[in-house]
C-alpha cells in the first residue's frame, strides 16, 4: 500500500509561497491589515508564523488605509523591492484603484522602461457565505481590462503556491486572487520547488465534446459537472485558465479547436466579464469551426445579495454549466 | 540669511526655472509646442531651495505642475525638454509627456497627474531607504488642494507611524485650480494638519530663499537622523494660472498685484546683489542658464518623435504583440 500523498490547505499553500519567497530574496516584504503575528497573522491566517520567522520589518502590519499600502508597495517596486501588498478583501481595492491603474500598471511605461513595479497584490473574495454585497465581489475583470497588469486565480493548493511564487517573483504589478470559502480546502501538497508559471492555462481534463474555460473556482464547478455528465458519453474538457490576464490564447484555441465547442464559466457577474473577452477571441478564431456560438456562465447581474434564498439563485452554479453544455451540444 | 554660495546655488536653479517657463509659454504660445502646460513662474525658489538641501541620489515625487521642481532637481534640460515635446530623446521616450517625468538618474522617481497620490508613493521609497539603511531621504511635492484628498491623509499618517524618512513639501500657492484655499479648505492652514497627525510640521515664505531653505535642510537633517517625516507648508504662490490659457480671473486684482510686487526673483537677484556678488557674474550665470535652454528647446524642436509601434513596448516586461 502506497501512503496516501500529503494534503494542505489553500491558505497554507499561500503561506508556503511567500515563505519561499521571503527566503529566497530579501527584497520580498509583505505589507497589509493584521498580517503580522502581533495582529492575528491576518484575518484568514494566510500569512501567520512569517513575522515570527522574518521580522516585522519585512512583515509589516499597516492602518486600515489601501491607497497608502498599494502606494508604499508602489514605491518600494520602483527602488527594488518584491513587495506583497494583502487587501484583505476584494471590494477594498476598490479604494486602491487610483494607485493600482494609474500608477502600478503605468509607471513602467510612461517612464519609458527605465522603473518598472514588480509588486503583487494579494486579495480574497467569494460568494455563498453571506458576506453581501461588499464583502464577496469578484473583480476581476475591471482589473484585466487595464494594460500593465496581471491578473491569475489559482483552482487549488499546488498551483496556489506555484503561481503565487511566480507572480511574487515577476517583474511586473500581479493581482492575485483568492478564493475566501475555498481557503480551508484541500489539494495535494506541491513539492518545495514547484513554480506555475504566469500566462500558462493548465488542461486538468481532457475530452472531445466540449471546452470548459475557467479559473479559481469555476475549476472545481466545471469539473464536478464534466463527471457528471461522462456517465452519459459527454466528454468535457476542463481548461484551467490560471493566468486570467493576459490569458493563454494558445492552449484555450487549441481546446476549442479540438472540441469545436465552448462554455466559459466564472464566478464573476456574466455582463462585461472576462467570459466576454474570451468568448469573443475564440469567435474570432475559430467561427466557422464552431458547432454552436461560444456559451458563457456566470452570476446574475445584481449585487451579491446577502439571504441564502436570493445568493443561491444570484450565483453561478453547476446546474448553469449544465444547462449551458446541453444547449450547447443540443 | 543662507551663505553666499547656497544662495548662488539657489538663485542658478531658479533662474533656470524663470526662464524655462518664460520660453516654454512663449514656444507654446507661438504654437510651436502643442501641450497642456502648467505654469511655474512664481514658485521658482521653493523648489530651487528645497533642492539645494538634497543630494542628486535622493527620491523626488512630484506633480503635474513639477517643472521647476524637476529642473532644480537635475534633470538635464535636453531630456526635459525633448519629452516635453514627446520626442524619442525625451527621459520617457515620450511616453510619459510633462506630467509624467521620470529620471531616476536624478532621483526622479515619479511625477503623477492624480492630486495626492504621489504621497503613498513617496512613502514606499522611503520604506525601502529604511530598510536599507541608505540614508536617503524623499522629497514629495504637491500643492494646497492635494491636503483635500484622502492620501494625503492616509500617506501622511502611515508616514509618521512608520516614521518615514520623507519630506512632503506643500507648495501652497492659495488656488486649487481656480478655487481659493480658504472655500474648500477647512483648516486655516495645512501645517495644521500636518499638525493634527502628528506629524513635525513647519509653515514658512517659501518665497524667501534663506527661510525656505533653512526649513529645507532642518527637515532633511530630522529625515536622515531617523526620526521621521516633515510636512513643510511653503507660501508660495503661482503668476500664470492653473494651466496655460487660464487668464486668473478668480484671483482678485489686488491680490495679483500684491503677489507680483513680491515675486521672488528679483527679491532673490538684489539679496545677491546686496551680498557683494557682481552683477557682471548674476549675468553670467542668466546667460549661461539661457544658453542651455536655447539648446535644449532647438534640440526638442529638432529630435524625432518615437516611431509609433514603441506603444507595445514597456506595457509589460515583455514586448506585446501587434
Amino acid at each position: 500500500m502506497s501512503e496516501k500523498p500529503a494534503e494542505i490547505m489553500f491558505a497554507q499553500a499561500c503561506n508556503m509561497a511567500m515563505a519561499k519567497a521571503m527566503a529566497d530574496d530579501p527584497k520580498v516584504i509583505l505589507m497589509g491589515e493584521d498580517i503580522a503575528d502581533e495582529q492575528g497573522g491576518g484575518v484568514f491566517k494566510v500569512t501567520a508564523g512569517l513575522s515570527a520567522q522574518f521580522g516585522t520589518d519585512r512583515v509589516r502590519s499597516t492602518p486600515i488605509s489601501e491607497q497608502a499600502i498599494v502606494g508604499a508597495a508602489v514605491g518600494s517596486a520602483l527602488v527594488g523591492y518584491k513587495p506583497v501588498a494583502e487587501i484583505m478583501l476584494m471590494n477594498f481595492i476598490t479604494v486602491a484603484m487610483d494607485q493600482i491603474v494609474n500608477h502600478a500598471a503605468k509607471l513602467r511605461f510612461m517612464s519609458g522602461g527605465q522603473t518598472s513595479v514588480p509588486l503583487t497584490i494579494r486579495t480574497t473574495t467569494g460568494a455563498g457565505t453571506g458576506l453581501g454585497g461588499q464583502h464577496s465581489d469578484m473583480l476581476e475583470a475591471w482589473l484585466a481590462h487595464v494594460p500593465g497588469l496581471k491578473v491569475v486565480a489559482a483552482s487549488n493548493p499546488a498551483d496556489a503556491y506555484g503561481l503565487l511564487y511566480s507572480s511574487i517573483m515577476d517583474p511586473n504589478p500581479v493581482i492575485f486572487i483568492e478564493n475566501t470559502p475555498t481557503y480551508f480546502t484541500k489539494g495535494p501538497a506541491p513539492a518545495p520547488d514547484h513554480v506555475v508559471p504566469l500566462g500558462k492555462a493548465s488542461v486538468p481534463r481532457e475530452g472531445t465534446d466540449i471546452s470548459l474555460i475557467t479559473y479559481g473556482r469555476g475549476v472545481g464547478a466545471s469539473h464536478a459537472v464534466a463527471e457528471k455528465l461522462a456517465g452519459e458519453g459527454i466528454s468535457c474538457e476542463v481548461v484551467d485558465l490560471r493566468t486570467i490576464a493576459p490569458f493563454d490564447e494558445e492552449t484555450v484555441l487549441k481546446s476549442v479547436a479540438k472540441t469545436k465547442a465552448a462554455v466559459v464559466v466564472h464566478e464573476a457577474v456574466k455582463n462585461f466579464g472576462t467570459g466576454a473577452e474570451i468568448s469573443s477571441r475564440i469567435h474570432e478564431e475559430l467561427f466557422s469551426e464552431l458547432k454552436a456560438p461560444v456559451g458563457r456562465v456566470g452570476s446574475g447581474y445584481a449585487p451579491v445579495p446577502f439571504s441564502p434564498a436570493i445568493e443561491k439563485a444570484w450565483m453561478f452554479s453547476e446546474d448553469d454549466i449544465e444547462r449551458e453544455i446541453r444547449k450547447i451540444l443540443g | 540669511m543662507a551663505d553666499k554660495d547656497v544662495l548662488i546655488d539657489i538663485f542658478t536653479r531658479a533662474d533656470l526655472i524663470m526662464q524655462s517657463d518664460i520660453k516654454f509659454r512663449k514656444m507654446i504660445g507661438a504654437g510651436q509646442l502643442q501641450i497642456v502646460y502648467y505654469p511655474v513662474r512664481g514658485q521658482e525658489v521653493v523648489s530651487a531651495a528645497m533642492m539645494a538641501a538634497v543630494n542628486q541620489e535622493d527620491y523626488l515625487v512630484t506633480i503635474y505642475r513639477g517643472l521647476h521642481d524637476q529642473l532644480a532637481k537635475g534633470i538635464p534640460s535636453k531630456d526635459l525638454w525633448a519629452e516635453f515635446a514627446g520626442k524619442m530623446a525625451g527621459t520617457c521616450k515620450g511616453k510619459g509627456g510633462p506630467m509624467h517625468i521620470t529620471h531616476p538618474e536624478t532621483g526622479v522617481m515619479v511625477t503623477t497627474g492624480i492630486v495626492g497620490s504621489g504621497i503613498p508613493i513617496a512613502n514606499g521609497l522611503g520604506l525601502a531607504s529604511q530598510l536599507e539603511k541608505d540614508g536617503k531621504v524623499t522629497v514629495c511635492c504637491f500643492g494646497d488642494g492635494a491636503s483635500n484628498i484622502g492620501a494625503f491623509h492616509e500617506g501622511l499618517n502611515m508616514a509618521q507611524v512608520w516614521k518615514l524618512p520623507v519630506i512632503f513639501l506643500c507648495q501652497n500657492n492659495l488656488y486649487s485650480e481656480h478655487t481659493p484655499m480658504a472655500f474648500a479648505t477647512s483648516s486655516e492652514t495645512i501645517k495644521q494638519r500636518g499638525d493634527g497627525l502628528g506629524m513635525r510640521s513647519v509653515r514658512v515664505n517659501g518665497n524667501d530663499a534663506s527661510e525656505m531653505y533653512a526649513a529645507a535642510k532642518e527637515a532633511v537633517e530630522y529625515a536622515r537622523a531617523g526620526n521621521g517625516p516633515t510636512l513643510i507648508e511653503a507660501m508660495t504662490f503661482r503668476f500664470h494660472g492653473h494651466l496655460l490659457g487660464d487668464t486668473s480671473h478668480y484671483i482678485p486684482e489686488e491680490e495679483m498685484e500684491q503677489a507680483l510686487k513680491d515675486d521672488p526673483m528679483p527679491i532673490l537677484r538684489q539679496q545677491l546683489l546686496d551680498m557683494q556678488i557682481s552683477e557682471t557674474d548674476i549675468a553670467a550665470i542668466e546667460a549661461k542658464n539661457a544658453a542651455t535652454i536655447e539648446e535644449a528647446a532647438q534640440f526638442a524642436l529638432d529630435a524625432p518623435y518615437p516611431p509609433g509601434d514603441e506603444y507595445r513596448i514597456d506595457v509589460l516586461d515583455v514586448e506585446i504583440a501587434a
